[in-house]
């Protein structure tokens, strides 16, 4: 009798789950940590949506397409949140995302229109930030202010492979982006400089903090994490004339099953509840600048006509040619 | 080699087994190609992946079974207080996760390192970690302690009496060298070997960062690229099938070499070595042992202590996650006994090509197992229902070429040597197995669940594939904690996944031993 009591009851309780709506929302794994805006993020939606918020983590960034790409219509995804500027082409051109149909206003640097107004049909931004140089400034005075000084330098700096990771992609495509033609000049020239290529940020970051370079290729919002979290000032970010942009963003699948909910999710990430969790738990600046401001610790982001970017759609191909003339320069 | 009726019988379970790796590894394998898009074949890039991924997986593999062989032999030859401790100690870095390793090998190897710093005191020029032979260190670092321990079965192998007879004859070391240990040592070396090269051909994350830069490229690596950035299965599927024919090359070809005559059965007495007792004989081995300490204890003393302060401030959600990769490792163990112990039977008793379908295991890549996984599963059921099971098969396959390098050599021993004794007293099926294999193999079953569990703890293969906030393992977890910048967390999690892995794999490898030890 006990037995079937707590048969009943846990059956009353998965139907009581099943009447609330679960919208399932596929991110990278950091995002979804403790120490990510994931539990922040779930419990403000669901206290105004009527739903359940399920979040799943399911590698990273580049991973995330890869991930989609292999469910198809079949998958269980509404939302996908997490990919970047360089991944929205081919997550159109996949055909399993559908337009958002949304107006923003956002406060990222827009080097192709409009300062504040965003442009992509499919996807919308939640945060974004600029990759560059960390460095330790007890050790260092004064840093490169650019890839030649850098170059000339003997310093020494750990970056990520742009074939496994994407801040690697991100330090491939500025230079290609900045350089053109001359980007193979650069690289030969960074070759003894580099220390060593590490398969993901992670890898790259650990070997900065144990000393194993004097500078990492991260964010310009990499410092504030040790600046608000562990009273650190001892990072910096070298600031260089001009540094390449990476903006995240969601976007909804075809195959969803809740539309409303999804476009609902959407929008609530463009508002202060969303935007003000991002900068302490994503270290990145968020998409639409919260009412609050910025926290303490963090930089404000240089002026927008410092930023670069490559067209998403022109990315895949400007890509292989950059990877190829990368894997020439550094392997000699 | 007998092949009686019961021979074959016994066999038949080992077919079995051996049908279902090879459907799981090659299914999903086609499960991947079958749905490739036409892409691009075999570029120099690749080529030049190819050619890497053979030289160093070639000279770590020369390396750590030469560094091997004075360990090996010192161990043999010696007894003394600690020394079972001291055996399994030296097993550790072979289950340690590759970033937490290679932490260890830069605090003692890096630019700011305790090499480079006395260098640096000395006046002297510093060395650099970075290049070819800081991948074939970082390997031999991986590795030695599983070659070791494999040579060392080998000598363990050897029956106590023969060494007795051995000193009877006034044999010289010379002399024991050239009539017992070199038969034994042409007989181990080659398998040793084949198995240390096919799991550096698979490296990826050590090549890439102690290799310094884009030459350092492996075969692995391209497979991430083909998956990641290009969903390109079709070469996904190719560059795997280029993985898999490598590592079958050199394990037929192992195989091939090694011959099979065992050395006959012994009364199990404790081994003792009348020549070992030269001064000369004494100081060699003390230093090979001392050295061989030295080189793998000190990178994982220094994770230990960075990362022990952090171990009382984890957060729950790590302790949740360690008892995910407890339950995982558990699991994996049990599917590699089932898996194994006939494979093993089979190979032993009736065909030793057998052991080459285990070697799949090492052969084909995680990526490319998990993604055509996740293609089979998806139209029936959630994947993420099935992240732990799923996880705990594959670690059970990815473990199984070990497993059978240390089971299969002393299966055939039993076999030949207590075949016919068995026959005459109709011992057969579960009652051949009770009281005349598992008590003659049960160090290295002990041995084998005991890497088994330790490896699957330390994996981050598939679980990323498939893994939801709720089923993290520790060192999906470990990552997590390094991606949001908590790298002082980040060392504790490692400190717990050495501890645990460790303790796991003492329990097993103990539990073995408890009888064997006199």
């Amino acid at each position: 009798m006990k037995y079937l009591s707590i048969a009943a009851g846990l059956f009353a309780a998965t139907t009581a789950v099943a009447e609330t709506p679960v919208l399932t929302v596929y991110t990278y794994d950091s995002f979804v940590s403790d120490w990510g805006p994931g539990p922040a993020v779930k419990a403000a939606f669901e206290e105004t949506c009527g739903c359940e918020l399920n979040l799943v983590g399911a590698g990273d960034g580049a991973a995330l397409l890869a991930r989609v790409k292999l469910e198809g219509a079949r998958s269980d995804a509404d939302v996908v949140l997490g990919l970047d500027n360089n991944l929205t082409a081919a997550a159109v051109a996949s055909g399993l995302f559908q337009e958002h149909g949304q107006t923003v206003t956002v406060d990222v640097p827009n080097p192709f229109g409009e300062a504040g107004t965003w442009s992509d049909t499919h996807f919308l931004p939640y945060d974004w930030g600029y990759f560059a140089f960390v460095y330790d400034n007890t050790k260092l005075a004064t840093p490169p202010a650019s890839f030649d000084e850098l170059a000339a330098s003997d310093l020494k700096i750990v970056i990520q492979d742009p074939r496994s990771s994407t801040p690697g992609l991100g330090l491939l495509l500025w230079v290609k982006e900045q350089y053109g033609t001359d980007a193979p000049k650069i690289w030969e020239a960074l070759a003894d400089n580099i220390v060593t290529v590490t398969k993901g940020w992670s890898e790259a970051y650990g070997l900065f903090l144990e000393g194993e370079a004097d500078m990492v290729l991260s964010y310009t919002t990499s410092p504030a994490y040790h600046i608000v979290a562990e009273e650190d000032q001892s990072k910096s970010a070298a600031a260089f004339g001009s540094h390449y942009m990476q903006v995240e963003v969601a976007g909804k699948l075809a195959a969803t099953d809740q539309p409303e909910l999804a476009d609902q999710f959407l929008t609530f990430m463009t508002t202060d509840a969303f935007q003000s969790i991002i900068p302490t738990t994503n270290w990145m600046y968020p998409a639409i600048t919260p009412a609050g401001g910025l926290p303490e610790g963090f930089a404000a982001p240089i002026a927008p006509e410092q930023a670069r970017l490559i067209a998403p759609a022109d990315v895949p191909a400007i890509r292989d040619e950059a990877l190829a003339e990368w894997q020439a320069a550094l392997s000699q | 080699m007998a092949s009686g009726p019961i021979a074959i019988k016994r066999a038949l379970p080992g077919w079995i087994a051996a049908a279902l790796v090879a459907a799981i590894v090659l299914g999903t394998l086609s499960a991947v190609a079958m749905r490739a898009e036409p892409g691009r074949g075999l570029g120099p890039a690749e080529w030049a992946a190819i050619r890497f991924t053979v030289s160093q997986a070639v000279l770590s593999a020369a390396f750590s079974v030469l560094l091997a062989v004075p360990v090996a032999r010192a161990f043999a030859r010696r007894r003394f207080a600690g020394r079972r401790l001291l055996i399994s100690l030296l097993g550790a870095p072979f289950i340690l996760p590759v970033i937490v390793a290679v932490m260890g090998l830069l605090a003692v190897f890096g630019r700011s390192g305790i090499l480079n710093e006395t260098l640096r005191f000395m006046g002297l020029p510093e060395v650099s970690i970075y290049g070819l032979h800081g991948v074939v260190l970082a390997h031999v670092f991986f590795n030695l302690p599983l070659a070791t321990r494999l040579i060392l079965q080998g000598w363990q192998d050897i029956p106590s009496e023969r060494f007795r007879l051995a000193a009877q004859l006034g044999f010289t070391t010379r002399d024991i060298f050239h009539t017992l240990e070199r038969p034994m040592l042409t007989r181990t070396l080659p398998g040793a070997a084949a198995i240390i090269f096919a799991i550096c051909l698979s490296s990826f994350a050590v090549a890439l960062t102690l290799g310094g830069g884009p030459h350092a490229t492996t075969v692995e690596l391209a497979i991430y690229q083909a998956f990641r950035f290009d969903f390109d299965l079709g070469r996904a599927a190719l560059l795997s099938c280029v993985q898999i024919a490598l590592v079958g090359t050199a394990a037929i070809a192992a195989l091939k070499f090694s011959t099979r005559d065992g050395f006959g059965a012994g009364l199990d007495r404790p081994v003792q070595r009348w020549d070992a007792a030269h001064p000369l004989l004494r100081i060699i081995d003390t230093t090979a042992i001392a050295l061989a300490a030295l080189f793998l204890l000190l990178p994982i003393t220094l994770v230990i202590l960075r990362g022990a302060p952090a171990l009382t401030s984890l957060p729950t959600s790590v302790w949740a996650a360690a008892l995910a990769s407890i339950l995982i490792a558990l699991i994996s163990t049990v599917l590699m006994l089932a898996l194994a112990l006939p494979l093993a039977i089979a190979a032993g008793i009736h065909s030793a090509r057998l052991e080459t379908v285990g070697l799949l295991g090492i052969a084909a890549s995680p990526l490319v197992i998990g993604t055509g996984l996740f293609i089979v599963i998806n139209p029936i059921a959630d994947p993420f229902a099935l992240a732990l099971p799923v996880t705990a098969t594959v670690n059970a396959i990815m473990a199984l070429p070990f497993a059978l390098r240390i089971l299969t050599p002393s299966v055939r021993d039993t076999h030949a040597n207590y075949d016919r004794l068995a026959t005459s007293l109709n011992l057969t099926g579960f009652t051949w197995l009770r009281l005349v294999l598992i008590p003659r193999i049960r160090p290295n079953l002990g041995f084998a669940c005991g890497l088994t569990a330790a490896m699957s703890m330390g994996d981050l293969g598939v679980i990323a594939l498939f893994a939801d906030p709720q089923t993290a393992t520790l060192p999906l977890q470990m990552y997590r904690l390094m991606g949001a910048y908590r790298m002082e967390l980040a060392s504790g999690a490692a400190v717990l996944l050495l501890g645990l892995s460790f303790g796991i794999f003492w329990l097993f490898d103990k539990g073995g031993r408890a009888r064997a030890d006199a």
